[in-house]
């Protein structure tokens, strides 16, 4: 108890101050299905989230560490998959004759960056950087949060506010000026579920596919968390019975 | 002797040639254990079990890491996505070193509470710092690893401390980074050394325990062992005690390795390292912070480096500064109220050491600093001599025996 009353005491007061450290605007604490002990993805919102991505952040943002055949956590078969892979042109090489050709995506490639190095990047951003989207929700304190907030949060500029040249005010990001301009737009995307696609939703949706990318173990770490955490539980209690019976032939 | 041993044909078939459970036997069931060991006492134990861990994790992750800057990042990502239960021996390994911190702080504590740090026990003492001062290597080198921001810029922050040596310091700093700045050799000899520095942890552990062995355990009375009546046999005694506690340990990292992974990381460190960007806020890891809050405590590098390192080089003169001859704070009135006020001192440090440096935090971090060094440097010594401490039970039994607090 003491060690756990202890452990407590030195992560909430050592550790939260990190999290806090980064992340200045509007953060308005959301609920995830991935919360929770027992928090697991909500796969439609991920495939929503996934068609968000794919239409709308991947033509700046990379997914590196992500292959398509990832894919089928979200509820996609090999069919669809395959499917998926095609529709994207991979670079691969050098072939026979020594060059460096384009072919379809297969289920183990990953997915390609939008950009071939950051200097192209910079080059058609305005000189800012978007970075690889699949470990954002990790790299950012409070992140489905903050995304979403950033994602929600694109305002008029106060009157008294200065933005630098090309940069759009939000609420979310730490200094208030962001280089990406507003990515979302009511009605972007057309949702084959039918569910309206309003900028919240087509957020929280991004952030639930966003969340998975950056930790798609999560399901599997919960479901064996339960299981250790029983196991051990148990395992203590035994060993609390034999030392007690053990010593209570000293006394 | 050894074919004298009870057990099965097969065991003392074996213990005839090699007589490793004579030797176990002798280790644990013939070695007497203070009968009135409490709680605090598990954390020695404990620590072996963590050291263990890093140790069997580390080998696994080691497989799979590749300790080379270009793919240094991307490996580990690899570990967390690809490696079968990859993210299990990452978040144990990283969960595991806080929670390996967090025990070893409980065991220091411990020693100071209950004197243990006095004679015969003052080598005992000093391998034990040694040990720490290791540990704070190969976490630092390990934090490094990963190869994030946080990993590289703590590493940048670190080495640099180095060039406050008068004369010699640029010179140190470019020996340790392999180069101009902190890059790709930085990390490949980091990384060497963070696999090899656990094994010399190992190796300093021995020695504690044979100096243990040959001092034996304090305890809460903090009154020497009178007689077979003052002990147990280690064995079944602590080893029951000791599982149980090992158990509650498991649970607690247990709890955050599947529920809270990243709750004592940095985000910062999820994103790749990069030289032309510098974090809003540098930290170090939690277990770090109090010392963090020495260092930036004073204004000056090599002041700074010097009270850092002295925070912990302090402790080894300790057994001397101490001049009361009663051990445990138990009986001394006086010592136990500046025991707390001491760990309240370093906690508050801690916090400190997390805040930027500036304004309002600066003050507060130079006076619990002062403190830090008042308690050792005066208040120990004075206390011991002006303190009376309560008068000393008989023995160990005495007061057991009589179903008192023990
Ligand atoms: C037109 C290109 C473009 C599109 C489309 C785009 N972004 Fe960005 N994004 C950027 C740029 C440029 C930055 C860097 C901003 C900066 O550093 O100020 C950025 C930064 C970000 C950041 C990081 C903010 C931070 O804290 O540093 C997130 C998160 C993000 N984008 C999410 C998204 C999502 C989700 C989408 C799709 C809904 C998306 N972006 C679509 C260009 C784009
Ligand atoms: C005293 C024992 C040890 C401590 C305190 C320790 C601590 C650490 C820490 C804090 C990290 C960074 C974790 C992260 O943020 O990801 C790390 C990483 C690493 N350690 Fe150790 N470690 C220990 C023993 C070992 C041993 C014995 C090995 C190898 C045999 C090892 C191999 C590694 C590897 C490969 C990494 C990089 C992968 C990663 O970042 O997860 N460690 N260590």
């Amino acid at each position: 108890m003491k060690r756990i009353v202890l452990a407590a005491v030195a992560a909430l007061t050592l550790g939260a101050p990190a999290a806090l450290a980064s992340g200045e605007g509007d953060l308005a604490a959301q609920s995830w299905s991935f919360d929770g002990i027992f928090g697991q993805y909500d796969r439609h919102a991920m495939q929503r989230g996934f068609q968000v991505y794919k239409e709308v952040c991947a033509a700046c943002h990379a997914l590196k560490y992500v292959a398509f055949r990832n894919l089928a956590d979200l509820g996609f078969n090999e069919e669809e998959i395959k499917a998926i892979a095609a529709e994207y042109q991979i670079a691969d090489g050098p072939d026979e004759a020594g060059d460096m050709f384009t072919r379809p995506g297969r289920p183990s490639d990953q997915f390609p960056a939008p950009f071939a190095n950051d200097q192209a990047a910079r080059a058609s951003n305005n000189g800012a950087l978007p970075p690889n989207l699949s470990l954002i929700t990790k790299a950012r304190a409070h992140g489905p949060d903050y995304v979403y907030a950033l994602l929600t949060g694109y305002r008029d500029p106060p009157a008294d506010v200065v933005l630098g040249e090309g940069m759009n005010y939000s609420l979310a990001m730490p200094g208030n000026q962001i280089a990406m301009p507003p990515p979302l737009t009511e009605g972007q995307v057309t949702f084959a579920d039918g569910t309206p696609a309003t900028v919240e939703q087509m957020s929280r949706d991004v952030v639930q596919f966003l969340a998975w990318s950056a930790e798609p173990t999560l399901e599997e770490r919960k479901n064996a968390g339960i299981k250790s955490m029983l196991f051990l539980a148990l395992m203590t209690g035994l060993l609390y019975v034999s030392k007690r019976r053990i010593w209570s032939k000293l006394h | 002797m050894s074919n004298s041993y009870r057990g099965s044909a097969v065991v003392r078939w074996v213990n005839d040639r090699l007589p490793i459970f004579t030797f176990l036997d002798h280790q644990m069931r013939d070695y007497p254990a203070p009968r009135n060991l409490n709680y605090w006492w598990n954390y020695g134990s404990l620590a072996l079990v963590a050291l263990v861990l890093q140790i069997v994790t580390g080998i696994f992750l080691a497989m799979h890491y590749i300790g080379d800057a270009r793919f240094a990042f991307d490996s580990v990502e690899h570990i967390m996505r690809n490696v079968n239960y990859g993210w299990l021996l990452r978040y144990l390994h990283s969960n595991g070193a806080a929670l390996f911190f967090l025990v070893v702080y409980v065991h220091i504590f411990r020693g100071l509470y209950y004197g243990s740090y006095k004679s015969p026990r003052e080598i005992l003492w000093w391998i034990g710092i040694v040990i720490v001062l290791a540990m704070m290597a190969t976490a630092f080198m390990g934090y490094v690893l990963p190869w994030g921001q946080m990993s590289f810029w703590a590493a940048t922050v670190i080495t640099n401390l180095f060039s406050a040596i008068p004369l010699l310091g640029q010179e140190i700093v470019a020996w340790l980074w392999g180069g101009f700045a902190v890059g790709g050799p930085t990390l490949t000899r980091f990384y060497a050394l963070h696999y090899l520095l656990p094994f010399v942890i190992f190796g300093l552990v021995f020695l504690h325990l044979w100096a243990l062995r040959t001092v034996k355990s304090n305890n809460p009375l903090g009154i020497d062992v009178r007689g077979p009546q003052d002990t147990v046999p280690f064995h079944p005694y602590y080893t029951s005690k000791d599982y149980f506690g090992m158990g509650l340990f498991l649970l607690v990292l247990a709890g955050f390795v599947f529920y809270a992974p990243n709750y004592m990381g940095h985000p910062d460190n999820y994103i790749p390292a990069n030289p032309m960007v510098t974090p809003t806020h540098i930290v170090p890891e939690w277990y770090f912070l109090p010392f963090y809050a020495i260092l930036r405590a004073i204004p000056d590098k090599l002041g700074g480096v010097i009270a850092m390192a002295a925070s912990l080089l302090v402790l080894f003169v300790l057994p001397w500064l101490d001049t009361s001859r009663v051990r445990s704070a138990r009986f001394r009135p006086i010592y136990k109220v500046i025991f707390w006020f001491l760990l309240a001192d370093v906690v508050l440090l801690g916090y400190v050491g997390s805040q930027p440096a500036e304004g309002i935090w600066i003050h507060i971090g130079r006076a619990l600093t002062a403190y830090y060094f008042f308690h050792f440097l005066i208040l120990t010594p004075v206390v011991g001599k002006i303190e009376r401490p309560r008068p000393l039970p008989q023995s160990i039994a005495a007061v057991v025996l009589k179903g008192g607090k023990a």
